[in-house]
């Protein structure tokens, strides 16, 4: 296999770089961006914990190939987090102890985030549900649930 | 027994000005975390670094009768390809057994599999290239000769005359028998108005860390050092295990533990894998890297509980409970597991069954056998849901049988909360337990009347929910009695360090390990609140054998009860030793002098004297301006572990409320309540979120998670698709209380919370399944709760 060209948009940053046709995305800011916020927990798109903002929406990194990824912009949990965005719900998870062993918790985080961008005031039953396609082994749900919607709260006091 | 208010005269910790203990303080470090920025060992890359891939066995048991990799060796990216021969050459076998676990036998297991193999996903040659990818692609062109041989599957006829012997040397499959007699049982039946029986069945699962297990060896071969980069519960157990079996002494082994992806039970023991990787670099003289993908996760990874136990109650027309007599069964796989032995969830189920209440007539059998699948070994709550779900169940049962509601039979039967110390029919001793205060307020947070109320309501109207209550106890802080006494180097002590730098800031070292529990804020937290410097000064260094006591690490709900007093302890001397070189400082009495928010202060007044950091700046820098023949010394270490109580048990009930679709067999959860006593709480945000955690992995064992094998020892859903876990969508919201009961056996008072959510939460849900089925005269004593299972007890399908 020959590596092929790509170049793309990594938090901001302009990449132009060749990586080989079968590396998925995951593998690729992981390994060639040493962003190791993404994790991988499956591999196989179930468990949520790669989950990276691509042109503006949710994917799993480990089912979109690098190349795919071609002239798009990618955000990971570093680039919001260095951008500020969603300080408010990183605080949030701290404050609620909404994560234990950490692992889900970048994909966790865009999840959530994507649900406040889309529905600003979700209640509980629509933030599980959003939630459903990112497994914590850990903490047992309640308490991202009660961060999320003390986000949410807070965003739409804010707002007003 | 002596009930020593252990050391409570100087002062105490609890009622300090500015204590962190009982507060809610958020954990130190999670930024690091949230901002994708922790080091988990799968984001380890060390210099020359290569990667393993295993090849594994398709087979659940066969003949090895030849292996041909030259194709796989001319692969581009390939470093080498070592079979099970190979690799023996630097790393030794090992047999899973201990001493006090009489009759416990198993079979010499390789870190790679030499001629045989045992079970479907057994390694038979590692693959090690530059890269993963290139090592999987090598690992295709690997080519292996198998012999099959018949498989033994399933554990009621592992012990069968007919069934073929796994391994012959030992004669049978059995592994292990332990039978306990107590009382009369066979009188207490006799004079029983009812007697019921079932027969309880538990899906064999695993644990499911979202991090797959991952190592990284780096033999450095100039130093003669291996350095163990392992997501481990136990990092000084790991050292013993890899020295010896690599013929190493310890000194030369370190073992680090940064970030852990989940762990559970499921990274406290060392994995045939994990060994082959030790033993890769130091024969290949290279970092090596090994990361689990989750197919292997699922076909390597312990399994868990697979048991099938006969359970049998005695009552009277009163309610109360004659006897218990169980005959549990559970399959293990072809090897007892190393170095903890697979032995122990089976003893477990013994000790516990029949344990809050009070019937002294008490009779088991725990038979586990071997089999062509999977490892099993323990997970979570050890023995606790097996035992948990049985006795609960039976309480039920019997209740239903002589027409009395579930909670009036518990507080008949439960022992009272002033009869402590006692002991359990299994003869487990009692410190101080709570049950009937317990289900008091567990009934009162659940408005239980209200809620039997509504489920009459709803039944008349085709709805049918129900209420399951399930009291139990669990094992915590466990002594040298659980694994030390059967020769097992594992450590039950944990050690603390605490030292005082030159700012004033403080330093912590200890041999706990955290994996998201909260060990460095509970470490903090008692570290500041006993020294009286903010949490924000206290630094906690954890999961690393160069530098941190030696102890046991985190497991069996150990951390804070053990690992917490060691810190206490520490940092008790730390302050003595600080007061003494701040009284000749300040030519005032230690007595006099206290220290709070990060001043040396006057105990009559409180009127600051001299800040921690200036104290340090003399002692570190001006050690000449102290008066002569003071030496001061500003770090402590101390170690603790329990010696009156081989284990600390708390106790704890929970209650689960929910709505079975007759039509389709869904269960839908709708609340589930806890109330536990766990003794001191150290920071209650904390202990409620261990709770919820454990509930929900309960939860999932209770409706979903199983390891489907077909009877050819082929696991059939081996992937995260296939092989359902708790999702945020299908779980309820979970409400905790807690009675407090701390041990006097420390000064803290900690008792362990890490597995009283898992130990009832099964239970809970299938007695209230049965509640809701009431109507339909269906019983179902097996879990995972499927639709199917459902459907069929109804006669729907």
């Amino acid at each position: 296999m020959t590596p092929v060209p790509i170049f793309l948009e990594v938090n901001g940053e302009r990449i132009d770089t060749h990586v080989l046709p079968r590396l998925n995305l995951a593998d690729f800011l992981r390994e060639h961006m040493k962003l190791t916020g993404t994790h991988v927990g499956c591999e196989h798109g179930v468990c949520g914990a790669c989950t990276v903002r691509f042109n503006g929406e949710i994917v799993r990194s480990c089912l979109i190939l690098a190349v795919q990824a071609q002239e798009g912009s990618v955000e990971t949990i570093e680039g919001l987090s260095d951008s500020g965005e969603i300080a408010d719900l990183q605080a949030a998870f701290r404050d609620r102890n909404a994560l234990q062993c950490g692992f889900c918790t970048p994909g966790m985080l865009m999840a959530a985030q994507d649900l406040l961008q889309q529905t600003p005031e979700p209640d509980r039953k629509k933030i599980r549900e959003h939630l459903s396609g990112n497994y914590c082994r850990c903490t047992g749900y309640q308490a991202i649930i009660d961060a999320i919607e003390t986000t949410a709260r807070l965003r739409a006091g804010r707002a007003t | 027994m002596t009930r020593k208010p252990a050391n409570r005269d100087a002062f105490s910790v609890l009622d300090r000005p500015n204590s962190y203990i009982g507060k809610t303080v958020p954990r130190p470090n999670l930024d690091r975390l949230m901002q994708g920025r922790g080091l988990y060992v799968s984001d380890i890359e060390l210099p020359r670094m290569a990667h393993v891939v295993f090849l594994r066995s398709p087979h659940a048991h066969a003949k090895i009768t030849g292996i041909d990799a030259a194709a796989a060796e001319r692969m581009p990216g390939v470093i080498a390809v070592v079979t099970g021969q190979e690799i023996a050459v630097v790393i030794t076998p090992w047999v899973g057994v201990l001493s006090h676990l009489k009759g416990l036998k198993s079979a010499p297991q390789s870190a790679i599999a030499v001629d045989r193999v045992c079970w479907q996903g057994e390694a038979v040659a590692a693959i090690i290239a530059t890269s993963r990818a290139a090592a999987e692609d090598a690992a295709e062109h690997i080519s292996v000769a198998y012999e099959e041989l018949d498989a033994v599957t399933d554990m009621q006829t592992a012990l069968d005359p007919t069934t073929s012997v796994i391994h012959p040397a030992l004669g049978d499959n059995l592994a292990f028998e332990r039978n306990h007699d107590a009382g009369a049982v066979d009188a207490a039946f006799a004079a029983s108005d009812e007697v019921v029986e079932a027969e309880f069945i538990f899906g064999r699962h695993t644990g499911v860390t979202l991090e797959p297990r991952s190592v990284v060896a780096d033999w450095n071969s100039a130093e003669g050092r291996l350095t163990i980069y392992q997501g481990t519960q136990a990092p000084h157990m790991v050292q013993n295990i890899a020295a010896l079996h690599l013929g190493l002494q310890e000194s030369q082994v370190r073992v680090v533990c940064k970030d852990v992806g989940g762990s559970f039970g499921i990274k406290v023991h060392v994995y045939a894998d994990e060994m082959a990787t030790y033993a890769l670099s130091k024969l290949l003289r290279r970092p090596v890297k090994f990361v689990a993908d989750r197919v292997e996760s699922f076909n390597t990874d312990i399994h868990a509980r697979d048991h099938r136990c006969k359970g049998k109650i005695g009552v009277k027309r009163d309610g109360i409970i004659t006897a218990f007599e169980i005959d549990d069964l559970t399959g293990i796989g072809p090897y007892s597991m190393y170095p903890r032995t697979s032995a122990i969830e089976a003893n477990q189920v013994v000790n516990l069954v029949g344990g809050p209440y009070v019937t002294k007539n008490y009779r088991a059998r725990a038979r586990v056998v071997f089999q062509n699948k999977n490892v099993m070994c323990q997970y979570r709550a050890v023995g606790h849901p097996i035992a948990c779900s049985v006795t609960e169940g039976l309480v039920d049962l019997a209740a239903m049988k002589i027409g009395m509601d579930p909670v009036e039979i518990r507080r008949r039967n439960l022992i009272a909360d002033d009869a402590y110390p006692c002991a359990s029919p299994s003869g487990l001793r009692f410190e101080q337990l709570s049950h009937h205060a317990a289900l008091a307020k567990l009934i009162k947070m659940m408005d239980y009347d209200a809620l039997r109320a509504e489920q009459a309501m709803l039944r008349a109207k085709n709805i049918h929910r129900g209420i399951g209550i399930a009291s139990f106890i669990e094992v915590t802080n466990p002594s040298a009695a659980f694994y030390g006494v059967g020769g097992a180097k594992i450590s039950s002590q944990d050690g603390v360090a605490v030292r005082l730098d030159a700012q004033g800031a403080v330093v912590c070292q200890t041999s706990i390990t955290e994996q998201g529990q909260g060990s460095e804020s509970l470490t903090a937290q008692i570290v500041g609140s006993v020294l009286g410097v903010s949490m924000d000064r206290v630094r906690v260094i954890l999961g690393d054998t160069d530098n941190t006591p030696y102890g046991g690490g985190t497991w069996a709900s150990r951390g804070a009860g053990i690992g917490g007093e060691a810190a206490l302890q520490a940092t008790k001397v730390l302050r003595k030793n600080i007061l003494d070189v701040a009284a000749a400082i300040l030519q005032s009495s230690p007595g006099d002098l206290d220290i709070v928010s990060n001043s040396v202060v006057n105990v009559s007044d409180g009127a600051p004297r001299i800040e921690l950091s200036e104290l340090a700046r003399i002692v570190y820098f001006r050690p000449d301006t102290l008066p002569p023949g003071i030496q001061a010394e500003l770090m402590a270490t101390r170690h603790f572990v329990p010696r009156e109580y081989p284990f600390a048990f708390t106790n704890g009930v929970q209650a689960s409320w929910l709505e079975v679709d007759t039509d389709t067999g869904f269960v839908k959860l709708l609340k589930h309540w806890v109330v536990e006593d766990c003794g001191t709480i150290i920071n209650p945000q904390l202990v409620d979120e261990q709770i919820r955690g454990g509930v929900v992995q309960g939860l999932g064992a209770a409706l979903f998670e199983k390891c489907v094998y077909d009877e050819r020892g082929q696991l059939t859903n081996a992937n995260m698709a296939d092989y359902l876990v708790p999702m945020s969508g299908e779980m309820p919201d979970i409400d905790i209380g807690h009675v407090v009961s701390p041990t006097m056996e420390s000064e803290l008072g900690a008792k362990g919370a890490g597995e009283a959510g898992t130990a009832g939460a099964a239970a809970a849900v299938t007695n209230a399944v049965n509640d809701a089925l009431r109507p339909f005269g269906a019983i179902i004593t097996e879990i995972p709760l499927t639709p199917q299972m459902i459907l069929t007890a109804l006669g729907r399908i």
